[in-house]
C-alpha cells in the first residue's frame, strides 16, 4: 500500500477537536477573519474524554470564593508543585466560559432566584450527557473552521524551533497529510494505556480515561524538543470497583463517607486531597482491613433514584451495575478501588512548560487542557479557559507584522512547492515521512503485532514503573530495569506489520506511550522524595522533602537523549507573554527567577 | 465491558461509525454495522444513543462482575429511554430529560 500526499495549510492549526480544542476554535473566530483547522482522530461530536458526557462542572468560583481561593485549593492538593500565574489565569475565567457553554445549550441547574445550584465549593451542577455535542454543533456553525474527522496527526513540523505545520495521517484511507499553519495549538488530552489496566482481560478498556487519548501531544512535544514538566505527578483516579465510575458524585453528592470492611470511616487518618483518598484506601487494602467502600446504605429512596440517573449522563455502567444486580445505592454500599496510572495535565501538573499565554518553548506551538502543564484541576471550564487563551495568543502571534514571536519568514534551502502561507516546507523531509510509514504498511513481518508489544509495555510499566500491582511503588532499580525493558519495546517497534491505515494508526500510538513512558521513568527517577502518595510512591525515598520544592522538567535533544532539568516553582513571568494579556507580573515574581537550578 | 450490534436490526445508515470516539465500528460489505476490536470499547455508549433503530446495546463482561443484562437507549427529542433487559426477560427503564439538570 501506497500514500497518497495532500497538502492543507491555515492559519490557526488545532490538533485534537475536544473540550479545549473546540473552544479555542470558537474563540478564535469571534477575534479574527482568520481559517482554523481542527484535525480531529476521531469525529467531534463525541471524541475525546467527554464523549459519554459529564454531570457537572466542577471547576467553578461559587459566590463567597474568588479565583484565588480556587488557585490556594489546587496549590495544597498538588503538594504545591503548582503554576499560580497558570493557575489564576485559568481560575479567572472559569465562570465565564460556563455561562457561554449554557448560551450555547448546556443545561444548567438554577434555584428560585435564578442562580447556579451549587455542589460544594467548587461544583455546580449540570446535565452534561450532550456537551460535546453542543460543542461540535456550535463549530459546524462557523464557516471558518474546517474540521478534518478521522486524521491521526503524530508528528509536528519545525523548523529553528518554531513549529510550522504537522503530519496526520487518515485513519481510513491512504493518505499522509501535511498541513502547514501560521500557529499550532496542541489539545489532544492525556495519556492512559501506559500501564496495565486494572482489568486486563476482555474489559482491558474499561478505564477511567479515554484509552483513545495515547498521549500523542506529549510525545509529539518530547520528540521535538519541547520542555516538558512533571510526568512524574501520575494521576490514579479513586473509582466505584469494575465500572470505574466517578466516585465524586457519591461522596459530594450524598456525602458517602469512604468506610473500610468494618464500617470504619479511614478518610481522616491520611487526608482528604486527591492522592490521599486513593492512598488511605491502597494502605488499608494492604493492611488487611479491605475492600473499601463509599457507605450509601441510608440514603433515601429518591437519592437512590437521582443517583442512577446522574450515572446515566456520564457512567451508565454505573447504573447497569446497579440495576442489573437490583443492589442500588441505598441498599448496598459502593465498592472503590484506584485505577491504574495516568498522565493527564487537567488533573495533575503534567504536560508541556508553557508561560502564561499557553505557548510552549517551541514557538508558536501552544497548549491547552490536559497537554499543558503546571495548572492542575482543570477540568472542562478550565480546559476551556486554556483554550480562549491560547486562541487569543495565537492570534496575535500571527498578525504581528514584526518581532521575535511573530515572524514567519521563509527559511534558505527549504523547498517552495508547498508554501500557501508564507513558509517553506522541505520536500525531502515530506517524502522520508511517507517511506517511513508505507515501509510499516507494506512489512512482510508476521510477528509480533502492535498489540503485543503494547501489553508488554504495560506490564513492564505495571511491575517495574510502579503500577497497581505493586500498589504503585518503585525504586531505583526497578525503574532501570523499566527503562531498558521499554527502550528494546521501542526497538522492536520499527519492523511491526500494519494490514490497514486502522492498525498503522495503532502502530503510531504505540510509539507515542512508549516515547511518554520513557520521560514518565525518568521523572520518577529524577524527584528523589514522595511528594504525593500513591501518585508517586518512592521506595526509596519514601518521605517529603522541602528540597524538592521545584518543578522537574525535560528535553530530549536531537540525538534522543533525555536531560532533565529543574525549575524553581514560581518562575518570572514572560514580560512579554504578560502583556500579551493585558497583565502585570505578580509583585516579587521577577526575585526568584526561572534560571535552571542545576 | 463492550457493545453488541444486532445485525438483523441494523439499517446501515453509518451514524454509528461517526460517533465512536475509537473508531472502532464499520460498515461490512453487506451494510451492516461491526466492531472489529470489541475489546477497545470503551463504553461510553455514544453509539447506543446515535443509533435510530436500538440496534446496539451494551453490557458488563464476566470479568467485571457482570451478569448478562442489556442496556440499550431510545432518544425521543430532549429524552433519553434507558432499558436494562434483565437475564429473566424483565424490563426497567429510566428516562432521562435533557432540559433537567441532575441534582447531585
Amino acid at each position: 500500500m501506497f500514500l497518497k500526499t495532500e497538502y492543507l495549510n491555515t492559519d490557526f492549526l488545532i490538533i485534537g477537536g475536544g473540550t479545549a480544542g473546540c473552544y479555542s476554535a470558537l474563540t478564535f473566530c469571534e477575534h479574527s477573519a482568520g481559517s482554523v483547522l481542527i484535525a480531529e482522530k476521531a469525529d467531534i461530536k463525541r471524541s475525546g474524554c467527554l464523549a459519554a458526557g459529564v454531570n457537572a462542572i466542577n471547576a467553578y468560583i461559587v459566590p463567597g470564593k474568588s479565583p484565588q481561593d480556587y488557585v490556594e485549593y489546587a496549590r495544597v492538593d498538588a503538594q504545591e508543585i503548582v503554576r499560580e500565574d497558570l493557575l489564576l489565569t485559568m481560575a479567572e475565567g472559569l465562570n465565564r466560559t460556563a455561562k457561554k457553554l449554557e448560551k450555547l445549550g448546556l443545561t444548567i441547574l438554577k434555584d428560585e432566584q435564578g442562580k447556579y445550584v451549587t455542589r460544594g465549593n467548587r461544583n455546580i451542577k449540570i446535565n452534561g450527557e450532550n456537551i460535546k455535542p453542543i460543542l461540535a454543533e456550535a463549530v459546524s456553525e462557523q464557516e471558518q473552521i474546517t474540521v478534518l474527522n478521522r486524521v491521526n496527526v503524530f508528528e509536528y513540523i519545525v523548523k529553528d524551533n518554531r513549529v510550522l505545520g504537522a503530519y496526520g495521517i487518515s485513519v481510513d484511507e491512504p493518505i499522509l497529510y501535511v498541513l502547514s499553519a501560521k500557529a499550532v495549538l496542541c489539545a489532544t488530552g492525556g495519556a492512559s494505556g501506559l500501564y496495565k489496566p486494572n482489568h486486563p482481560g476482555f474489559s482491558r478498556h474499561k478505564m477511567w480515561y479515554p484509552p483513545f487519548n495515547t498521549g500523542a501531544g506529549y510525545a509529539m512535544g518530547i520528540r521535538a524538543g519541547a520542555e516538558m514538566t512533571t510526568f512524574e505527578m501520575r494521576f490514579i483516579a479513586l473509582r466505584c470497583k469494575d465500572t470505574i465510575a466517578p466516585t465524586g458524585t457519591l461522596a459530594q453528592g450524598v456525602g458517602a463517607k469512604q468506610i473500610n470492611s468494618r464500617g470504619e470511616v479511614y478518610e481522616q487518618r491520611y487526608g482528604i486531597t486527591t492522592s490521599q483518598r486513593v492512598h488511605g484506601t491502597v494502605t488499608e487494602n494492604l493492611e488487611g482491613r479491605g475492600p473499601c467502600y463509599l457507605r450509601t446504605v441510608g440514603i433515601t429512596k429518591e437519592q437512590d433514584q437521582d443517583l442512577q440517573k446522574a450515572y446515566l449522563n456520564m457512567a451508565p455502567s454505573q447504573t447497569l451495575r446497579w440495576l442489573e444486580s437490583g443492589l442500588t445505592p441505598s441498599v448496598q454500599n459502593v465498592e472503590i478501588e484506584g485505577t491504574e496510572p495516568y498522565i493527564v495535565g487537567g488533573h495533575t501538573a503534567s504536560g508541556y512548560w508553557v508561560d502564561v499565554c499557553r505557548e510552549t518553548t517551541i514557538r508558536g506551538l501552544f497548549a491547552a487542557g490536559d497537554v499543558a502543564g503546571g495548572c492542575p484541576q482543570k477540568y472542562v471550564t478550565g480546559a476551556f479557559v486554556e483554550g480562549e487563551i491560547a486562541a487569543k495568543a495565537a492570534l496575535k502571534y500571527t498578525q504581528a507584522p514584526t518581532g521575535k514571536r511573530a515572524v514567519l519568514e521563509p527559511t534558505s534551502g527549504l523547498d517552495s512547492a508547498a508554501s500557501p502561507v508564507g513558509f517553506l516546507l522541505d520536500r525531502k523531509a515530506i517524502e522520508v515521512k511517507k517511506q517511513w510509514l508505507e515501509d510499516f504498511l507494506n512489512s512482510k513481518e508476521m510477528s509480533p503485532t502492535s498489540d503485543n508489544l503494547e501489553q508488554q509495555m504495560q506490564e513492564v510499566m505495571d511491575e517495574y514503573a510502579g503500577g497497581i500491582s505493586q500498589s504503585y511503588r518503585y525504586d531505583e532499580l526497578s525503574l532501570k530495569k523499566a527503562a531498558a525493558k521499554i527502550r528494546e519495546l521501542e526497538r522492536q517497534l520499527v519492523s511491526l506489520p500494519a494490514e490497514d491505515m486502522q492498525e498503522l494508526v495503532y502502530i503510531l500510538e504505540l510509539r507515542e506511550r512508549l516515547t511518554l513512558c520513557k520521560s514518565v521513568i525518568a521523572h520518577l527517577k529524577a524527584r528523589k522524595e514522595t511528594r504525593w502518595h500513591t501518585f508517586a510512591e518512592h521506595l526509596d525515598y519514601p518521605e517529603k522533602s522541602d528540597e524538592w520544592l521545584k518543578f522537574v522538567n525535560s528535553r530530549q535533544d536531537k540525538a534522543g537523549r533525555l536531560h532533565i532539568l529543574y525549575r524553581s516553582l514560581n518562575p518570572a513571568p514572560d514580560k512579554d507573554s504578560n502583556k500579551r494579556l493585558g497583565k502585570r507580573p505578580p509583585k516579587g515574581a521577577d526575585k526568584e527567577g526561572s534560571r535552571d537550578e542545576y | 465491558m463492550s457493545i453488541e450490534i444486532l445485525r438483523e436490526s441494523c439499517i446501515g445508515c453509518g451514524k454509528c461509525t461517526t460517533v465512536c470516539p475509537g473508531t472502532l465500528i464499520r460498515l461490512t460489505a453487506d451494510g451492516k454495522a461491526h466492531i472489529k476490536y470489541p475489546e477497545r470499547c470503551w463504553g461510553c455508549t455514544s453509539c447506543i444513543k446515535e443509533c435510530p433503530c436500538e440496534a446496539i446495546c451494551f453490557y458488563l463482561g464476566g470479568d467485571l462482575n457482570g451478569l448478562g443484562g442489556k442496556l440499550t437507549v431510545r432518544r425521543e427529542k430532549q429524552l433519553l429511554h434507558w432499558t436494562v433487559k434483565k437475564t429473566d426477560g424483565k424490563l426497567e427503564t429510566i428516562t432521562v430529560d435533557g432540559r433537567d439538570s441532575n441534582k447531585y
